[in-house]
């Protein structure tokens, strides 16, 4: 009989969790980790793609894509700036009102079940498919013929910018200033559309600040300006973190440049040129993620 | 005369100091009523903008064509008509493609559920070398989106061949076209967001007192008895979580259906888009304005089953969210 190798507690202990996460570790290192690298790879050869055979030849290319995105392309910086300057302006706007929001939610009232509901609707009617087949029917109106029905789909934008835009650039408000708050009316659909999420969360959060907090606070004579500043904003700054890292991702995945580099890879068959656009854009969104995150986490006190 | 009885009467009234709790207990009073009211405008205000585009494609898709072209008609149609409904759901096949949504949606929602919360336990219980690495890799999946590594996915997928095993046996695979690449991604916990379920996992199995465990333990319960029968039926708030946003997001992903060409019969967001086209190919409707009429049903019959799931699960979930590992 083969004698069996004995086993320390702390040793079983591991080899457990290890095969608690073994299904998540093997896909993690076939399916992600090989992908990484071989878009790293893929980003910096030529590849020609011989659809008869399925296969391709690929061939060490070295800096030439990247030369090319950014010297040849006729799009790509352009698209590559729009899509992260909405990133950079959208990310703050829907952090702001989601956190505004919950704590409008927060308190009780009546119909708060309701209301928390329709707060949910667009994250299940957020569906890129929706999206495009109404966008596909207007396109087929193109305007000429406006039914009824189109007008009710646009009725929610009905009110006229340029009367206040001229209105407060009268009154002497900085152009920059002017122009974002614009920007963020114009998209208020878009923003509120998506911060279901982010407002859940948040809501969770203040739900989980203890009570007796508040009552120090109060006790000291702090007033309600005062008791945000330093109980609210403090605990629930941990979250903003998170739902800024949700934001950004979710917001990077549906912006334009991933429509260019799939365009790229799947319609031009253009492996390498898609793969550099890939690399370089999401280089770029994890850069500005280490920066905020980091910005942020300096300033953040953790209670545990 | 009475002027004098009153002053006599607000001057005790001052004195006894009941003024300054009445003025108090007034701004109170009135500060509560200004924020409800505050409250009021605002939800009433964006509960508006969110609704508003659903009305408009609920009540065009029971317009008549009269309606249509009736300038007076906003909202409420005069001569209400279910033709749209019973048109779309021929022409999208709904009740054989939605039964295939469905199945696919929740088997891999299932799915979901039984690997991440296992993973997120592993995460959350064991200590084993390269734990804080490891979990840094969760955090990177979450972080980094799925169209860098898409075009990897998509090729693994074209000729499916782990470490040559199946070449070696001469077979060759093509898994693309069919949903099993995402049921085999799934199962390896690499699904549509498995990164964000196995962190939520995680924080709650995390914030769950250790000697629940432990008595489990001294029962005579091996982990992975522990795991089913003592640790997951505690964490119902996270299942609820993963649950319906798994569901959700599952059942509105575009992006993995067309990255493996999952087939139209199979994935209802995607059939939604030839809709319109083949109303006005198959039923020579070719004002778009009518034909958009149809799409607007379509629209209607494809968020209908998640707004049944929502309905169901609200109270939970909301509820679940609170209590469940997002906040840590």
């Amino acid at each position: 009989m083969k004698k069996k190798k004995r086993l320390t507690l702390t040793q079983k202990r591991s080899l457990t969790g290890l095969t608690f996460i073994l299904p998540w570790l093997i896909g993690f290192i076939i399916f992600y980790l090989r992908s990484l690298i071989m878009t790293v790879d893929f980003s910096f050869s030529t590849i020609e793609v011989n659809p008869q055979a399925g296969g391709y030849n690929q061939t060490f290319a070295g800096w030439e894509n990247f030369r090319y995105a950014f010297q040849v392309h006729g799009t790509f910086k352009q698209v590559l700036t729009t899509s992260i300057g909405d990133i950079l302006i959208d990310v703050p706007l829907i952090i702001f009102f989601s956190l505004f929001m919950a704590l409008v939610l927060n308190r009780k009232f009546r119909g708060r079940t309701l209301v928390r509901a329709i707060f949910f609707l667009p994250v299940i009617m957020n569906s890129e498919a929706i999206t495009a087949a109404l966008d596909y029917s207007r396109q087929q109106l193109m305007g000429g013929l406006t039914a009824a029905s189109a007008e009710v789909m646009e009725g929610s934008g009905g009110m006229s910018l340029d009367y206040y835009i001229d209105m407060f650039g009268s009154l002497g408000m900085p152009d920059m200033i002017l122009e974002y708050i614009v920007g963020a009316i114009g998209r208020l659909t878009d923003i509120i559309s998506a911060s279901g999420v982010q407002i859940i969360i948040f809501i969770a959060a203040l739900q989980a600040i203890a009570p007796s907090m508040y009552e120090v606070a109060k006790i000291e004579g702090a007033t309600g300006y005062e008791t945000f500043w330093k109980v609210t904003f403090p605990m629930v700054l941990p979250h903003i973190i998170t739902n800024l890292v949700y934001t950004v991702v979710i917001n990077f995945a549906e912006s334009e440049i991933v429509t260019l580099s799939y365009s790229t890879i799947f319609s031009e068959n253009n492996y390498g040129l898609g793969s550099a656009f890939a690399l370089i854009s999401t280089l770029i969104v994890c850069l500005i993620l280490v920066i905020v995150v980091g910005f942020i986490q300096k300033r953040t006190f953790y209670y545990n | 005369m009475n002027l004098s009885r009153y002053k006599a009467e607000y001057a005790e009234y001052k004195a006894t100091g009941q003024l300054n709790n009445s003025i108090k207990k007034w701004s109170t009073n009135g500060k509560n009523l200004l924020f409800g009211i505050f409250r009021l405008v605002i939800i009433v205000g964006i509960s508006y903008v969110i609704l508003s585009p659903l009305i408009g494609i609920v009540s065009s898709s029971f317009f008549s064509e009269e309606d249509v072209y009736n300038p007076m008609v906003y909202l409420l149609p005069t001569a209400p008509t279910l033709e749209r409904y019973t048109k779309a759901i021929l022409r999208l096949d709904y009740w054989n493609i939605m039964k295939n949504t469905l199945l696919y949606t929740v088997s891999l929602t299932l799915i979901q559920l039984v690997v991440t919360s296992m993973v997120g336990y592993g995460f959350a219980r064991f200590d084993f070398p390269f734990k804080k690495l490891l979990f840094g890799c969760v955090v990177i999946m979450i972080v980094i989106p799925t169209h860098t590594v898409m075009l990897p996915l998509y090729m693994s997928f074209a000729t499916f061949d782990p470490f040559g095993i199946l070449s070696h046996f001469g077979v060759e695979t093509n898994l693309l076209s069919s949903p099993v690449p995402m049921y085999i991604l799934t199962l390896f916990g690499c699904g549509l967001r498995s990164g964000l379920y196995i962190y939520i996992f995680n924080q709650f199995f995390r914030g769950l007192p250790k000697e629940i465990e432990e008595a489990a333990f001294v029962d005579g319960a091996g982990p992975w008895r522990t795991y089913l029968r003592v640790m997951l039926p505690n964490a119902v708030p996270s299942i609820i979580t993963v649950t319906v946003f798994s569901l959700v997001w599952q059942y509105n992903d575009t992006f993995y259906g067309k990255l493996f060409l999952i087939s139209d019969d199979i994935l209802i967001s995607k059939s939604i888009l030839s809709l319109q086209d083949n109303i006005t190919n198959l039923d020579k409707i070719l004002d778009p304005s009518i034909s958009q009429l149809y799409v607007y049903a379509g629209i209607v019959m494809l968020i209908l089953p998640l707004v049944i799931m929502y309905v169901l699960l609200q109270r939970h979930f909301i509820e679940g969210v609170e209590r469940s590992g997002i906040v840590g």
